[in-house]
């Protein structure tokens, strides 16, 4: 009995250990559903609508992603993360991928074995303040109270920046965006710090948005990049060519209102033909079908489309494209070709 | 009886290990103990297998990293500079004090509710009683937000103090400032310092050591005094007049130290964004401490009230009867006894007041759940080693609180011979 109970334990554990993990396209195909880690609320990147439906920049990019591997864009359940819990998620593979405004640095490509696979948006630190307080540049911000998003790297940004300066200031660390915008609207500090992008769809949610600015100095670079787990490389080039394609796409003139028409027939730019599948493999080096392209571009359009529809100009939170324009119109975006 | 002198002549079978009342136990014993053994070789295989296979290493050096984050509250020297391990120092030290801070209160709250609770008096004694009811039946967690949240938006910012007419003003004499961002109080400083002693992982101040001393050798000479006055009363049966002496005793020493070193009160003034000097309670500080004191002492009010209602209703009869105020008859004969009841649970509400502490992420307080469990984790993203740390800290916290309470409570227990 001994030795049977002994054996029968041996191989259940055996066969716990046994369940390897499959792929994590396998995964999302078997689930068939994307699980993309997102903002639990950052207006215009990633925060339900009227309806609870999560919208935004980075939930768009998720949508794409979905789009192409599983065929339905709203195939995408958001999972909220905060930014302490998001790279714990990622690698116990509770989710699939993050497009939750993620600095790309070397120690989390590296160290915390995650794959940065395309930089969604070039953004920068900067310091959000009253209009009341009369302060026009982050060097006057000495002995300021300073509100911050715990566990990122715009805390050490910011714990850097006062140092070279010689001044001095105190952190209140926060959990999460909406806390840090609680605290910095009831006055409890004085500057709120975190990406410009944050800070500016964090500003386009006060009702008196005018009354506060933010302020001329970027300290840092922040490239916020989608983000999977190290060593999946078929899933990571699935991301990072449904990110390039949208920037072709755009680059092209591709758009949600004509994709149609233009993957219905081979037109007579060979790149736009191969990126549609109406030339070439391309799909099938990527382990998908032809279409996945198309799919991913009329999901929610092209990048400037998803740019502009989310976070744009004529949104409450109103970013200019900036180094986020084309590489063809001066800014950083710039895909590598589809050959 | 014949059979149990008799031993069986057949020799060990193994089927005995199973039918045998004498060794089916150690037959199961030792199976549970294989599973056991199995099943943590098994745990921790799991992780081994896959550490490597997320290309992770197991590896406490990343304490001795710079940390690169600053932290609002220390009570040792701590910069962006210093290394992970000082940090978790820090955490661990604004853990520890907080948990004490609130074990005084909750105990001090707690006492008086659950001796109000039992009060004759209707009105107080129905307060008490929503009191505990209401605030031991919402999570803890609420009221600490509520509190944080009260502290940030009812109370004023700092530069509501500025200006010929302010809206906000500092109270007692213009020595405190109550803001949004905490409470600033004076600063105790001396002109003629004594300097700091490093013993290595932080410095203590001199100061503090001497008025330490001062008091503790003026107590000793107090004693002294009063033992010799009960000598003279023993021998003559007249007890001398002591009270100037004892008063000089205690007194005087005291401000001559303090004079000595140049003692003065640092003042909390508005400069620039903020109030500077002074020492300033963090609302994050604030709002943990009473919320958590509140909450853990209805708790220790239902103790206190089991505990009396544990003393005969005679021995406070036999108090009043001997003409002792009702007062005084609690004070003197009735808790003294409760204590005994009391103390048990109240470690167990010491250890849980601890472990609560983690909770202070919630509001940005400092602690060492905060530093070590949060920034430190993310930032360097030693997930199951700063894990295993903090576990083990809080182990070791629980297990010195509970054995020193033991302590205590043997010293309380009934001491039969």
């Amino acid at each position: 009995m001994k030795k049977s109970v002994f054996l029968g334990t041996l191989s259940a554990a055996a066969l716990l250990g046994g369940i390897a993990s499959a792929t994590t396209l396998e995964d999302v195909k078997a689930r068939g559903e994307l699980l993309c880690g997102s903002n639990a609320g950052l207006a215009g990147f990633s925060a339900p609508d009227a309806n609870g439906v999560y919208q935004g920049f980075d939930v768009a990019m998720c949508r794409a992603i979905a789009a192409a591997v599983l065929g339905d864009p709203m195939k995408v359940k958001v999972i909220p993360l905060s930014s302490e819990t998001r790279f714990t998620a990622l690698s116990a593979g509770e989710v699939d991928l993050l497009s939750r405004t993620t600095t790309w640095t070397y120690s989390r490509d590296t160290d915390l074995k995650l794959d940065f696979v395309g930089t969604s948006y070039y953004d920068g630190q900067g310091f959000m303040v009253k209009k009341s307080l009369g302060v026009s540049s982050a060097k006057e911000l000495d002995g300021a109270t300073v509100c911050i998003q715990t566990g990122t790297t715009t805390e050490l940004n910011l714990a850097d920046f006062f140092k070279s300066n010689g001044m001095t200031y105190e952190p209140v660390p926060l959990k999460d965006n909406a806390e840090a915008e609680q605290q910095y609207s009831a006055g409890s500090c004085d500057v709120y710090t975190t990406d410009a992008s944050g800070l500016a769809a964090t500003r386009a949610t006060f009702a008196d948005a005018s009354e506060h600015v933010i302020l001329p100095e970027i300290i840092s670079k922040e490239p916020l990049a989608l983000t999977v787990r190290h060593g999946d490389n078929e899933w990571a080039d699935i991301v990072k060519w449904t990110f390039n394609a949208l920037l072709t796409a755009e680059e092209f003139g591709i758009t949600s209102a004509n994709v149609a028409e233009q993957a219905a027939a081979p037109g007579t730019n060979p790149e736009i033909n191969r990126l549609l599948g109406t030339e070439g493999e391309l799909g099938a080096m990527l382990g998908l079908d032809k279409d996945w392209a198309v799919r991913a571009i009329a999901a929610g359009g092209n990048y400037g489309e998803i740019f502009e529809a989310n976070i744009g100009a004529s949104t409450p939170i109103g970013l200019s494209r900036g180094l986020n324009a084309l590489w063809t119109q001066g800014g950083l975006q710039y895909a590598p070709p589809f050959r | 009886m014949t059979i149990a002198m008799d031993p069986p002549k057949a020799g060990f079978r193994l089927s005995m290990l199973l039918y045998d009342t004498r060794y089916r136990s150690i037959t199961i014993q030792v199976i549970f103990m294989v599973l056991i053994v199995v099943f943590f070789f098994w745990l921790y295989e799991n992780v081994v297998t896959n550490l490597k296979a997320a290309g992770k290493d197991f590896s406490f050096a990343f304490l001795w990293q710079r940390s690169g984050y600053d932290i609002n509250q220390m009570l040792v020297q701590y910069s962006s500079d210093s290394t992970h391990a000082r940090a978790l120092l820090v955490g661990l030290l604004n853990t520890l004090f907080l948990a004490l801070m609130t074990c005084i209160l909750a105990t001090v709250i707690g006492l008086i509710a659950g001796v109000l609770r039992l009060s004759k008096n209707v009105l107080v004694a129905r307060l008490m009683e929503i009191y505990v009811e209401t605030f031991r039946n919402v999570p803890v967690v609420l009221w600490i937000v509520l509190v944080n949240a009260i502290m940030a938006v009812s109370m004023p910012e700092p530069k509501e103090f500025r200006g010929e007419n302010p809206s906000a003003q500092m109270i007692f004499f213009d020595s405190v400032a109550v803001t949004n961002r905490g409470i600033y109080v004076p600063e105790p400083l001396f002109s003629r310092s004594l300097g700091n002693t490093d013993i290595g992982i932080f410095l203590i101040s001199n100061d503090l050591l001497a008025i330490i001393a001062v008091v503790l050798a003026s107590i000793w000479a107090y004693r002294r005094l009063q033992a010799n006055a009960t000598a003279v009363q023993n021998a003559t049966g007249i007890r001398p007049v002591t009270w100037w002496k004892g008063l000089a005793i205690i007194v005087l020493p005291l401000v001559a130290l303090l004079a000595a070193t140049g003692f003065h009160l640092g003042y909390p003034e508005l400069k620039g964004f903020n109030f500077v000097g002074g020492v300033q309670a963090r609302n994050s500080l604030v709002a943990m401490w009473l919320a958590l004191s509140i909450y853990s002492a209805t708790y220790i009010a239902e103790s206190v009230r089991a505990g009396i209602l544990a003393i005969s209703r005679g021995q406070t009869e036999a108090a009043l009867a001997l003409g002792l105020q009702p007062g005084l008859a609690t004070r003197l004969v009735v808790l003294p006894q409760a204590m005994r009841v009391v103390v048990p649970p109240l470690i167990s509400q010491y250890l849980s007041i601890t472990k609560n502490t983690s909770l202070a992420l919630a509001v940005g307080y400092m602690d060492l759940r905060s530093t070590l469990g949060g920034i430190t984790m993310n930032q360097t993203g030693r997930e199951l080693e700063c894990m295993l740390l903090l576990m083990g800290t809080y182990l070791t916290i629980s297990l010195l609180t509970s054995s020193l309470m033991n302590v205590y409570n043997a010293s309380l227990k009934l001491k039969e011979r």
